[in-house]
Order: C-alpha cells, then sequence, then structure tokens
C-alpha cells in the first residue's frame, strides 16, 4: 500500500473516531472502548476494500459488514455517515425515538445488513449470506466482526463449524481481539484460551495482525481473497479505546459516559493525533 | 391443490409441497438439522441437492443462518422438531429472524404429543406460547395433511417469518379439499348454535367427533378450525361467540399462551359466555406405547370436549 494512502486511512479511522465520540457525547452511556478499537479496520474496510453503493445500500453486488459484536455499532456508523448513508444530523439523534440509529444494529438504518447484538449471531447470519451468495454466483463478499468475549457464545462455534463444512471462502471473519470484555481482562473474567489455535482447528485459515496497522490490515484483507476451499479469519489484535488515553486497555470505557472534561480531553488527544500525521 | 395428496401424513404432505414450491421458486432453500428422514426434508434434498442445507444438529446456528439466506433474497425453511425449532432457537428467532421480520419459515415437526414414543424432552408442549409472544411472527397449525398442502401454497406469500406446526402421524381429513383457503381463516367445519369450539390441529377432529355425539343429545356444537394462531382472526372469534352458551378451546399444548389464551385474549374486550380450555394442563409429556393412548391419559378426547359442553350447558 502507497504511503500516501496508508495516511489517508489514518486520517479516516481518526475521523471515524471522532464521529464515535459525537456520538457518545457527554453523560449518555456509549460504547466507546469496543469502538475505538475497530477504527483501523473499519477504516480499511468501507474507504478500502469493499465494493460499496452507497446510492444503492441493497445493491445485490455490494460487499456486507456485518458487526456480530453489534454494540460496536458506532464505529460502523461513523463510516456510513461519512460514505452519505444517512444525513449528519442522524448522529445527534443517536439511540432517540426521533433517530433511525439504533443502539445496536437495525435494518431501519441504511447500510446495516442484519440485526445484530444478541451476541453469538453474526457469524451464522454472515455464513447464511455468503450461501446465498454462492448459489447466485454472486462474487460480493461478506466481512463479519466479532467481539473476543462474545467468542465465549457457543454458537459462533457451531457457525465456524458450518463455515468449514460448507467450504466458505466468500466470507472473512474478524477477531476484535482487544482482550478485555465488559467487565475486565478476558484472561481474568472468562478465559477464552488459544484463540488462534481453537479457530486453526475448527478448519479456518487464520491471520494474525495488528489492528491498527493499516498496511497490515490491507495485506490481511487481501490474503484473504486467494484462499479458496476454507474460511478465513483474521484475529487482529487491538486496544480497547485505542485513541483515548483514558480508556485505552480499560474495561471501564466498555460503555460509560463521559464527564465534559473527559469530552474536551478527547477532542483534544484526536487532534494531536491528526496534527501528527 | 399444489400436489396430488395420497397421503394423510402431514410431514410427508410438507416434503411433498417443498419439492413443489422448489420448483416454482429458485429462491426456495432448506434447512435441516439431522432430522431429514423424519420432518420429510429429505425429499427436497433428493429433488433440489444443492439448495438442500444439512447444519448437522446445531438448531441455533440453524435459526440464524437462515436469517442471513433470507437476508440475501431467498426463502429459507429451517427444520427440526417443534420442540427444538422453537425453543433451543428461541434468541435466534427473535433477534436475527423476528425484528428484521424476514421471510423465514420454520417447521416444527413432530409437534404437540405426536412423538409419543420419545417422550417429554422431544414433545412440545409450549412452542406456540413462546413463540406467539414475539412480534412479527405467524403461526400456522394445520388440521391434516390436506390443510398443510393449502398452507404451503400460501406460504410463500407472507411477508415475514412464519412458524408451522406439524404432527408427526397420520390423521384422518377433516378439511373441505374444494373450499378456498388464506392464512387467518378460521373454518367453519360444523354449525351449531349452543356452544362454540375452537380447536386447532388434530384437535379439530375430535372436536368434530364430539360434535357428532352431542348432536344425538339435542346439543349443537359450532366447531372451528383455528389453524392461524397468529395473527388471529378477533373479528370472526368475536362474531362465532355471538349468542352461544359457551365457549371451549382444544390444543395438543399447554393451556398457558396457547390458543385457548390466544381466543381469550380477543375476546377481552367483549361480553361473553364462559370459556373451558381442553389443552396439557401445565404438564410435561411422557413416553407411551400409542399416540391415542398418551392423548387420553392428558384429557384430549373427543370425550372430554363432549363433556365440557355439556357442563357448558348445564347438563
Amino acid at each position: 500500500m502507497e504511503a500516501e494512502k496508508v495516511v489517508e486511512l489514518k486520517r479516516v479511522a481518526l475521523k471515524l473516531r471522532s464521529n464515535v465520540l459525537e456520538m457518545v457525547g457527554v453523560g449518555k452511556a456509549g460504547h466507546l472502548g469496543g469502538s475505538s478499537s475497530l477504527a483501523e479496520i473499519t477504516a480499511v474496510l468501507y474507504f478500502h476494500k469493499m465494493r460499496l453503493n452507497p446510492k444503492d445500500p441493497k445493491d445485490p453486488k455490494r460487499d456486507r459488514f456485518l458487526l456480530s459484536k453489534g454494540h460496536a455499532v458506532l464505529i460502523q456508523y461513523a463510516a456510513l455517515v461519512e460514505l452519505g448513508y444517512f444525513p449528519r444530523e442522524e448522529l445527534k439523534k443517536v439511540k432517540t425515538l426521533e433517530g433511525i440509529l439504533q443502539g445496536h444494529p437495525d435494518l431501519k438504518t441504511p447500510g446495516i445488513e442484519a440485526v445484530t447484538g444478541s451476541l453469538g449471531q453474526g457469524l451464522s447470519i454472515a455464513n447464511g449470506m455468503a450461501l446465498a451468495l454462492r448459489l447466485e454466483k454472486n462474487p460480493a463478499r461478506v466481512y463479519v466482526i466479532m467481539g473476543d468475549g462474545e467468542l465465549s457464545e457457543g454458537q459462533l462455534w457451531e457457525a465456524a463449524m458450518a463455515s468449514a463444512n460448507f467450504k466458505v471462502d466468500n466470507l472473512v471473519g474478524i477477531v476484535d481481539y482487544n482482550k478485555i470484555q465488559a467487565t475486565g481482562p478476558i484472561k481474568e473474567v472468562f478465559d477464552t484460551g488459544d484463540i488462534p489455535s481453537k479457530w486453526k482447528s475448527f478448519g479456518w485459515h487464520v491471520i494474525e495482525i495488528d489492528g491498527h496497522d493499516i498496511p497490515q490490515i490491507a495485506k490481511a484483507l487481501d490474503e484473504a481473497e486467494t484462499v479458496k476451499g476454507k474460511p478465513t479469519v483474521i484475529i487482529a489484535h487491538t486496544v480497547k479505546g485505542k485513541g483515548f488515553s483514558f480508556a485505552e486497555n480499560s474495561a471501564a470505557y466498555h460503555n460509560a459516559a463521559l464527564t465534559e472534561e473527559l469530552y474536551k480531553q478527547a477532542q483534544e488527544e484526536l487532534r494531536k493525533q491528526g496534527e501528527l500525521l | 391443490m399444489m400436489i396430488k395428496l395420497e397421503t394423510k401424513s402431514l410431514r410427508e404432505a410438507y416434503g411433498l409441497c417443498l419439492v413443489e414450491l422448489g420448483k416454482r421458486s429458485k429462491d426456495v432453500v432448506v434447512l435441516e438439522a439431522d432430522l431429514g428422514k423424519s420432518t420429510r426434508t429429505v425429499l427436497f434434498k433428493e429433488a433440489f441437492p444443492d439448495r438442500f442445507f444439512e447444519m448437522g444438529i446445531a438448531e441455533q446456528n440453524m435459526a440464524s443462518t437462515a436469517a442471513g439466506f433470507a437476508l440475501a433474497g431467498k426463502i429459507p425453511f429451517y427444520n427440526s422438531f417443534a420442540v427444538f425449532a422453537s425453543g433451543r432457537a428461541f434468541d435466534q428467532i427473535r433477534n436475527s429472524i423476528c425484528i428484521p421480520k424476514l421471510k423465514v419459515r420454520i417447521c416444527g415437526s413432530s409437534c404437540g404429543l405426536s412423538d409419543f414414543g420419545d417422550g417429554k424432552t422431544h414433545q412440545s408442549v409450549e412452542d406456540v406460547a413462546i413463540l406467539r409472544a414475539i412480534p412479527n411472527m405467524t403461526i400456522l397449525s394445520p388440521a391434516d395433511a390436506v390443510e398443510t398442502v393449502m398452507m404451503m401454497e400460501a406460504m410463500l406469500a407472507v411477508d415475514g417469518p412464519v412458524y408451522i406446526r406439524i404432527n408427526r402421524n397420520d390423521l384422518p381429513i377433516v378439511t373441505p379439499e374444494n373450499e378456498p383457503y388464506r392464512i387467518g381463516k378460521i373454518w367453519e367445519l360444523r354449525k351449531g348454535k349452543d356452544v362454540a369450539v375452537f380447536a386447532t390441529g388434530y384437535m379439530v377432529k375430535k372436536a368434530l367427533e364430539a360434535a357428532e355425539v352431542l348432536s344425538h343429545e339435542g346439543i349443537e356444537v359450532r366447531v372451528l378450525n383455528v389453524s392461524t394462531i397468529k395473527p388471529l382472526d378477533v373479528k370472526a372469534v368475536i362474531s362465532h361467540t355471538k349468542g352461544v352458551k359457551g365457549i371451549v378451546t382444544v390444543e395438543e399444548h399447554s393451556i398457558i399462551g396457547g390458543l385457548g389464551s390466544a381466543i381469550a385474549e380477543a375476546l377481552r374486550k367483549e361480553a361473553h359466555p364462559p370459556i373451558e380450555f381442553i389443552g396439557i394442563q401445565d404438564k410435561f409429556g411422557t413416553s407411551a406405547k400409542a399416540y391415542e393412548e398418551l392423548l387420553e391419559a392428558y384429557g384430549l378426547t373427543s370425550k372430554a370436549i363432549a363433556d365440557s359442553v355439556r357442563s357448558l350447558v348445564g347438563r
């Protein structure tokens, strides 16, 4: 990937974090941690990799982006608004009766592909989509992002077996491996063990990357496209709350309200990160 | 009729119709959880192997995968025994399927007590109750093979999820073959002014038998087949109860949350005569050596219906 493109995508990731921050706002709860750990991955997918048609969100040829960890939907809204799927005013109405942006992914929102948020269901839905696309000989691809805490849901492993059984290779799983779940570090709360080995033993092609390194993300997504006859999962090592010093590697901002002071600090930190680009 | 019916088996009729629907629409796909020989999806597998997906014994994954198929424009039918198709996958039905109102068809086979030998773990006495509580869901409960075919023919057009409850055993035909059918229809299978009996599934036949006996005693029973339990035709329910001395509901399901509850809810704003619920009395099923023997043990008989009607008319 060219250096210029990398910088451009870094700017996009910052913009996405800034949009997330705007939606979290002051005094309202919002999933800051698990949304910001996905900023670079979302930037590369939506602004580089995926074939999209924002003018026709239902275009059958579009690639699909699903958040199995639906609570991080703010990062998807952040990208969709930049691409023009809905007007910017909607960000202010997130999680209100007046808006179209629900607390978890909902088909009310243009660009949202499935209802997720009850954890563990996204990979199954993605498998169904991928199998349907294969029946239609439609080249579109399905990207599904799972949380690491979410990997304790049994249904995900049923789905992981199904992807391998059906040799689903038009689907890419991405694990947001930030190592912290809602109430604390995964190692302490509910240790899910050796994640890469688990996926390998379930018959997946496994790629491990730094989930904040844009060239690594892009390269892994390209590699996934070359793998035939089996599904690919990208284990993305990430930092929960990335980009916000007070929230990094902390369970406290999984879903928390910001004070006015912290909100200003967060804005300032993003501004400084922008200056360094 | 969509197919020439030479069977009294609801599940055979279901399987044959799946094949016919597969011919009519290339979008029909079938998902199975290792019970295809019993649910009769094996017929679809033989006809359309590319559109048949054996999902293994993993009902939750099957339900959400069906949602994915529907989101990509397919009309998936997923299949298992009723108890697993509904209860094992409740949250997936609710979140993956019903919130987005997807065109997923769920076949709950071997419903009620109809899998008499396998006992309580495999018998479904709560499936209608739990699924009825989910918004956007349509719930069908055919009385026989003829009605199963009619429902299958009407099913593709329904905008949203549909659950169909299929009995395991061959059942006598009660549905008039040449009458028009639509989802939501309440069939008046016997006219009568004294008591209205709302029945569903195999219990429609039991109600007709009871009505025949009662007629000889001078009690005329109106027998109604409520085969669409949700959405319920509330107006029809109200009009069928005008002027009767009593109402009986009969279902092979718990009396909590099923047909009886739905009828009582429909009548809640009306002045209405007493309602008697015949069904499974807040109990699990059990193993038995024969279906009729099991129904008798749970009071799901024409005699029980007749006794209930007699008490409502004061005899």
